[in-house]
């Protein structure tokens, strides 16, 4: 006779056949018959946060830094709304999520019951799909479906709505097979003669470069490697949207660092004025384009995604190859070695001109920043962070802000995976939970989530569950006592009109870390701070680093809203030297 | 509006609009018409009129139709957007100047008026199949199949003749000759 699980027992059942480790939650009413099987798994562990956001978040933390999915559990009502965020969160930069919430009765389902919503309507525009499962015979099909679809194509979040007396109910289990079928939606969508194309293209090319995103990322560690591959066989420059660092090496010389808003000189002219942009896996964000009518407008255009419906959305592109980004690549590869054996060498002089203009570029040095010796700039708190890091193999999350630009434009980056920001949402709070998870991943790994004050506060209380399970996270926190980036638009934007921008009752941040049980550093002085991030580096617990930086600072370079990339505008010192008033800058 | 106060950008030319039928066969499940009907709400897109039933009981299939107006770039995503949906199976699309597809809506018209004005309010539909429904000394409702725009246009002129209530549905579609779409 077969045996019978209860609807509970399924859903572990299923956890446990995909492989799951850890899963992330909140407990509550609708959830308690799943929580009452938690003893009976011992392959899985359940990390206790302090609220269902942190729950995602930090399961997008270890999903982004693992490239497995990540599992959250939560309860019915203000459990899947809170969540909510951070379901948006990761749709947005897509990251596998498995959200389970549970959900009332199902005879309750409509009547406005305790703790009801209708979660699969709340959820509908910020998941992959989601499912309310009405049949305990069908749960099982539904959760291993749910991991499919999180994680095929382009990954993103996916939520199984569990109603609390399909939990009870039983049904049986058939072990399940891990069959690699995708979901009915095909991926690889190209052909040969796309690949010929594009290798023609790359084969005329005077003045061409890489626009590379999260897509290299999310294909995985093989994506990396060929990218690197490619870029060296061709010697094309590279530059790099927010969520694909580290796909290439930041200290490589064919690097130009990151592109957009706030990316450097040399990346933003060359995207300007190259003849090739080869797109491979970014999505023409608006913050990478600036003025659509403007962007790039000599160059052909090619578009690498796994993703159709990213082509052409923002803007019109020549060549569009649809398909995962590690195939796509070896095919690229394959074909270019084949056909084209003494590239490198015949390319040189052909793009020796583009290396020259870029160079150009680079000696702007738009990076650059006005030392001090009073008072810690935060660019050179990164930058020292940086340097007492980078041999080890750290982890770096963030928050929302200025803090997080600093990071991407200071911190060099030399492997995918290590760096988990939240890009296209740009959720405050999201650095904490999110370096809580990425440390349930990799335990004996460094994980530093860079932070502002106002951000951290929005998820503070996860600290708690740092301490719980002994996670070492070191929260690095770049004081200045304002929302830096509105502070910065409202200087530049808003007559500096400073309307809300100012935290005035902030916390001690020393004081907190003791009462959470942690430790607190804090710096305030430029001679101090290699010191004190060595006492963090050296401390095996959790630590908030209290670093004051200058209340002023301002994030540059950055291309001004409704402008096209050739007219950035550049930090301070450069300023001086062209004399930008005060004025010009405001009416940016 | 170039200076703006703004932290995004500004919007670019604007290509021109055309209205599409569009076709989508999904699975015929709980919400399947809300993630459809909430695509096209969600990324501010048009929808003129919606037609939707079950076409094929055995394997749960809808078919809904959807008239839309957007440029090429909105319609090539509205198609694009609705393939990533995980019920979906396929998506047609037709320009509703598309002579190889035929495309029909029905309506219902409620006539209240004496026989003479009713007789003539048969008549004047007799170019668009009509169908006595129902019929009494005073009143009927008859039944058209047309294009959108001559169902519009009959709307208004049929006002005369006792026309007192109008129900109409979306339009259909299917494409002429042997072919039928993959």
């Amino acid at each position: 006779m077969p045996k019978f699980y209860s609807g509970a027992e399924i859903v572990f059942k299923c956890l446990e056949d995909q492989n799951v480790s850890h899963i992330f939650g909140y407990p509550g009413g609708a959830v308690l018959p799943i929580y009452d099987e938690l003893k009976n798994f011992n392959s899985i562990k359940h990390i206790l946060v302090r609220h269902e956001q942190g729950a995602g978040h930090a399961a997008e933390g270890y999903a982004r830094s693992t490239g497995k999915p990540g599992v959250l559990l939560v309860t019915s009502g203000p459990g899947a709304t809170n969540a909510v965020t951070a379901l948006t969160d990761a749709y947005m930069d897509s990251v596998p999520l498995v959200c389970i919430t549970g959900q009332v009765p199902t005879h309750l389902i409509g009547t406005d019951a305790f703790q009801e919503c209708d979660t699969t309507g709340i959820t509908r525009p910020c998941t992959k799909h989601n499912w309310l499962v009405k049949d305990v015979n069908d749960l099982a099909e539904i959760m291993h479906k749910a991991f499919e679809v999180a994680t095929t194509g382009r990954p993103g979040p996916v939520l199984v709505d569990i109603p609390k007396d399909i939990q009870f109910q039983k049904s049986k289990y058939k072990n399940f097979k891990n069959n690699k079928k995708l979901n009915g939606k095909s991926h690889n969508n190209y052909s040969q003669k796309n690949i010929d194309e594009l290798i023609n293209l790359i084969s005329k090319a005077k003045k061409p470069i890489f626009y590379t995103g999260g897509g290299v990322i999310n294909s995985g560690t093989k994506a990396s490697e060929l990218l690197r591959e490619l870029v060296y066989t061709t010697g094309f420059p590279i530059t790099s949207t927010l969520q694909g660092l580290g796909c290439f090496p930041a200290d490589d010389n064919q690097f130009l660092g990151m592109l957009g808003m706030h990316g450097t000189y040399e990346a933003n002219n060359a995207m300007y004025s190259c003849d090739l942009m080869i797109n491979v896996g970014a999505r023409f964000d608006d913050r990478i384009t600036g003025k659509i009518d403007e962007f790039s407008p000599k160059s052909k255009k090619v578009h690498i995604d796994i993703d159709p419906s990213s082509i052409n959305k923002n803007v019109k592109v020549d060549l569009a190859i649809v398909g995962d980004i590690k195939s796509v690549l070896t095919t690229t590869l394959k074909t270019f070695k084949k056909s084209k054996k003494n590239f490198s060498k015949s390319n040189k002089s052909q793009i020796s001109n583009w290396w020259e203009q870029i160079q150009k570029w680079r000696s702007k040095r738009s990076l650059d920043y006005i030392g001090s010796e009073e008072t810690i700039k935060p660019q050179y708190a990164i930058e020292r962070l940086y340097e007492l890091t980078k041999d080890k193999d750290t982890y770096i999350t963030t928050e929302v802000g200025q803090h997080q630009m600093w990071a991407a434009q200071h911190y060099k980056f030399n492997k995918p995976n290590r760096w988990m920001t939240s890009g296209g949402l740009g959720t405050m709070g999201y650095g904490l939970p999110a370096a809580v998870g990425v440390q349930i991943a990799h335990p004996k790994k460094l994980v530093i989530d860079i932070a502002g004050e106002a951000s951290v506060l929005m998820t503070m209380q996860e600290m708690s569950t740092a301490v719980q399970y002994n996670l070492p996270i070191k929260i690095f926190i770049l004081n200045n006592e304002y929302m830096g980036m509105v502070r910065q638009w409202q200087e530049l934007l808003h007559d500096k009109n400073y309307s809300e921008s100012y935290t005035a009752a902030l916390p001690d941040f020393v004081k907190m870390a003791e009462a959470y049980g942690c430790v607190g550093i804090r710096a305030k002085t430029p001679e101090e701070l290699d010191d004190k991030i060595i006492e963090m580096l050296n401390t095996d617990r959790p630590v908030i680093f209290d670093c004051l930086v200058d209340k002023q600072e301002n994030c540059f370079p950055m291309i001004p809203s409704g402008k096209p990339h050739n007219q950035m505008l550049l930090g301070p010192k450069d300023q001086k030297e062209k004399k930008i008033t005060g004025k010009g800058r405001t009416l940016v | 509006m170039a200076n703006s106060k703004s932290a995004y950008s500004f919007a670019g030319k604007k290509q021109k609009p055309d209205t599409h039928i569009i076709v989508v066969w999904v699975d015929n499940e709980a919400g399947v018409l809300a993630r459809v009907v909430g695509l096209f709400s969600g990324r501010g897109y048009n929808i003129e009129s919606l037609a939707v039933a079950e076409v094929d009981q055995k394997q749960n299939i809808s078919r809904i139709t959807i008239v839309t107006t957007g440029t090429p770039q909105v319609v090539n995503q509205i198609k694009l957007q609705l393939k990533k949906l995980v019920p979906v199976h396929k998506v047609a699309d037709f320009k509703r100047e598309d002579k190889n597809v035929i495309f029909k809506e029905m309506a219902l018209f409620k006539f209240v008026a004496n026989n003479g004005k009713l007789n003539k309010a048969f008549e004047a539909c007799k170019n668009f199949n009509p169908v006595i429904l129902d019929k009494t000394n005073k009143s009927n409702v008859i039944q058209i199949t047309a294009l959108r725009r001559e169902i519009d246009s009959m709307s208004k002129n049929l006002k005369k003749f006792g026309l007192v209530s109008v129900s109409r549905t979306g339009a259909v579609a299917m494409t002429r000759g042997s072919e039928i779409f993959k």
